[in-house]
């Protein structure tokens, strides 16, 4: 995998691209790593992240985050921001199929070896009560009509129903309900595939991963204080998204923006997954609305989900989930394109920020904030691979150079097909219980497209993001217990 | 378009153990699923494609018992887009019904400036017991997807996205 000759170091773990590499390039691309994380880069993200770059109304850089790999149209890891009030694009390659494919950590007051020796019966109850798989459908039992409220209500919905606690709302992004949401804009077809699966995990890479703080894993003492992690204590972390709602919603909307963009609105298309259309149009607007609502179908899933963790706990634990101390860290997403007032040059703009396969990092007093993290800054979730472990980091200051703007996770070397050939289900899941790993899954065969060695290195990924300065890493969580769809 | 067939019906044996006409590719689509049909004709190629993309879901697609059917119907200005159409049906019925179906007797006539699909899709509800799962398929995309014939073959490369 050879980096372009035109690949010019800016700073330790900044490269940059031209505007001059490729025809119709409007800004340069810049592309976040260590030199061995550069050296190693698919080819194909140089190539993805550089036709980002001829988007119209895009702002200061196309940007590649460390755990940059080939996506559909933009690189998974690709952050671009639009200028929302000149004619700057939505573009739902810039989103990713599964809207709002996103993070939440949870912490306990429960330690490793109250939990160790109930580990088992916890991550097999856990495997029952969040459904995960192919086509899996969820407990809560809805009409078409009231999913059509879910979705524009988010995680609202399901704390007025009793679902979880009021201070679930702050520590969601978006307070767990995007504005601006529209069933209207949704089509039937997205409902019917969504509307029986809110409180699903999904398949993939989608997890729920039982995790503990290890003193020597904590790299800020006093900002994982004020996180709620202390040494030996066990947290829970899921990864999840909009389900086969919003995988429709993208679909639906990428055929659309096909049909229009060049007839109607004169944008040459460089790559069919690349389709987009002027935010400022019936059709941007429409999209707009329909994604909003697959993130709040979302938020709205890892809330049903964070309920059922509450009740399986309290049930092995024989206490309320109040008294076991089962709080949010944050819910962050991963796949999202936001509305946000960020400084360029100098001046305040309205900028349209896609982040695909990357996680907002907003710095101490920026607006969008809970209240109890306004001093420090925003809780970043980065998941590794199922082997390996995850990490909670904090936004910075420095993240103004990628609109604030972080990886989502370790990014993977290695093809779902190759991996199946390298590893094997069974003997994985044996090697990872001999390592203190246990593992419920679905798929024995999806568990070893899933293995260690097919992702890049989570510790280089983070590593990369810190010395860039674009977050802070505040502590490293290892795992004990997974269930995988 | 799709109507629901009602009853049941039995696949016949050259559907259930139809020769595997596609491969995976493991070298394009990092984080999904690439795969190449082929097939004699049209008939055979969007079958072969169906049969890749359930494959991708399920690991013993001959498991998938005829126990139920769906008229698929679609419709489109280009050939190509009636193979992404057939396959994003698949992936429809998988999550609105939980429904998997294997594709058969694909008839594609032209007419009026726009190509007509007819298919039967055959199958059954997902059965974690029997049905043993791989990965959730959540959409086709249009990258890299091709639709040709080549030296007498018809060739199809599609990548899913998992």
């Amino acid at each position: 995998m050879a980096k372009p000759a035109a690949l010019q170091r800016v700073s330790e773990a900044v490269w940059e691209l031209p505007a001059s590499f490729k025809p119709g390039m409007r800004v340069p691309a810049r592309i976040y790593g260590t030199e061995k994380l550069i050296g190693e880069m698919d080819d194909a993200v140089y190539d993805q992240v550089t036709n980002v770059a001829t988007l119209p109304g895009i702002v200061k850089y196309a940007l590649c985050m460390p755990d940059g790999h080939f996506g559909y149209g933009f690189p998974i890891g690709g952050v671009a921001a639009m200028d929302a009030e000149e004619g700057g694009v939505i573009s739902p390659g810039g989103i990713g199929f599964d809207i709002n494919c996103g993070m939440r950590l949870v912490r306990t007051n429960l330690t490793y070896d109250e939990v160790r020796p109930r580990l088992r019966e916890l991550t097999d109850k856990l495997f029952a009560a969040v459904p995960a798989g192919v086509g899996s459908t969820g407990f809560l039992k809805l009409s078409r009509k009231e999913f059509r409220k879910v979705v524009e209500e988010g995680s609202r919905w399901c704390i007025a129903r009793g679902y979880g606690w009021n201070e679930d709302l702050d520590l969601t992004e978006d307070n767990g309900c995007t504005p601006g949401a529209d069933s209207a804009a949704v089509s039937e077809r997205a409902v019917d595939r969504g509307f029986n699966q809110i409180g699903t995990l999904g398949s993939g890479n989608h997890y729920l991963e039982i995790q503990v703080v290890h003193d020597a894993n904590i790299f800020d003492r006093r900002l994982a204080e004020e996180f709620g992690l202390a040494d030996g204590r066990i947290v829970v972390m899921y990864h999840c998204g909009s389900r086969g709602f919003g995988h429709q919603v993208a679909t639906d909307y990428l055929r659309l923006f096909l049909s229009v963009m060049e007839s109607k609105y004169h944008i040459r298309i460089l790559d069919r997954e690349l389709a987009c259309a002027p935010l400022d149009s019936p059709e941007g607007r429409d999209y707009f609305a329909a994604m909003k609502c697959a993130l709040n179908m979302s938020f709205a899933n890892r809330q049903m989900i964070l309920h059922r963790i509450r009740e399986v706990f309290s049930d092995v634990f024989g206490q309320p989930a109040e008294r076991l101390a089962i709080h949010m860290v944050y819910d962050i997403a991963h796949n999202t394109a936001k509305l946000e007032r960020h400084l360029v040059d100098g001046r305040e703009k309205n900028l349209l920020v896609h982040r695909k396969g990357a996680t907002r990092a907003f710095a101490p007093d920026m607006v969008g904030l809970p209240d109890r993290y306004k001093k420090i800054g925003q809780p970043v979730i980065i998941g590794g691979s199922m082997e390996t472990g995850s990490y909670l980091l904090v936004g910075t200051e420095g993240g103004r150079e990628t609109f604030f703007s972080t990886p989502h996770g370790s990014g993977r070397t290695m093809s779902r097909t190759k991996a199946r050939k390298l590893w094997h289900g069974k003997e994985l899941q044996r090697q990872m219980e001999e390592r203190g790993i246990y593992v419920r899954t679905a798929s024995l065969s999806g568990l070893a497209e899933e293995a260690g060695g097919a992702y890049k290195n989570i510790d280089e990924v983070v590593g990369a993001s810190d010395l860039a300065g674009i977050s802070r890493r505040v502590a490293r969580l290892v795992p004990i217990g997974n269930v995988k769809g | 378009m799709s109507g629901v067939r009602q009853g049941s019906e039995q696949l016949d044996r050259g559907v259930k153990k139809r020769a595997m006409a596609y491969r995976y590719l493991e070298d394009i689509a990092i984080a999904d699923i690439a795969f190449e049909a082929t097939g004699r004709d049209l008939n055979e190629l969007f079958t072969s494609a169906a049969d890749a993309t359930m494959n991708v879901m399920i690991e013993n697609i001959e498991s998938i018992e005829g126990r139920e059917g769906r008229d698929i119907e679609l419709k489109s200005g280009e050939p190509d887009m009636l193979l992404f159409d057939l396959l994003q049906e698949i992936i429809y019925y998988k999550d609105a019904e939980q429904l998997l179906l294997r594709i058969k007797d694909v008839t594609i006539s032209e007419g009026g400036g726009s190509y007509l699909l007819r298919a039967m899709g055959i199958g059954e509800r997902l059965d974690p017991k029997r049905h043993e799962q791989r990965a959730d398929v959540k959409a086709v995309t249009l990258h890299h997807f091709n639709v040709e014939k080549e030296q007498g073959i018809w060739k199809a490369r599609v990548i899913l996205d998992v």
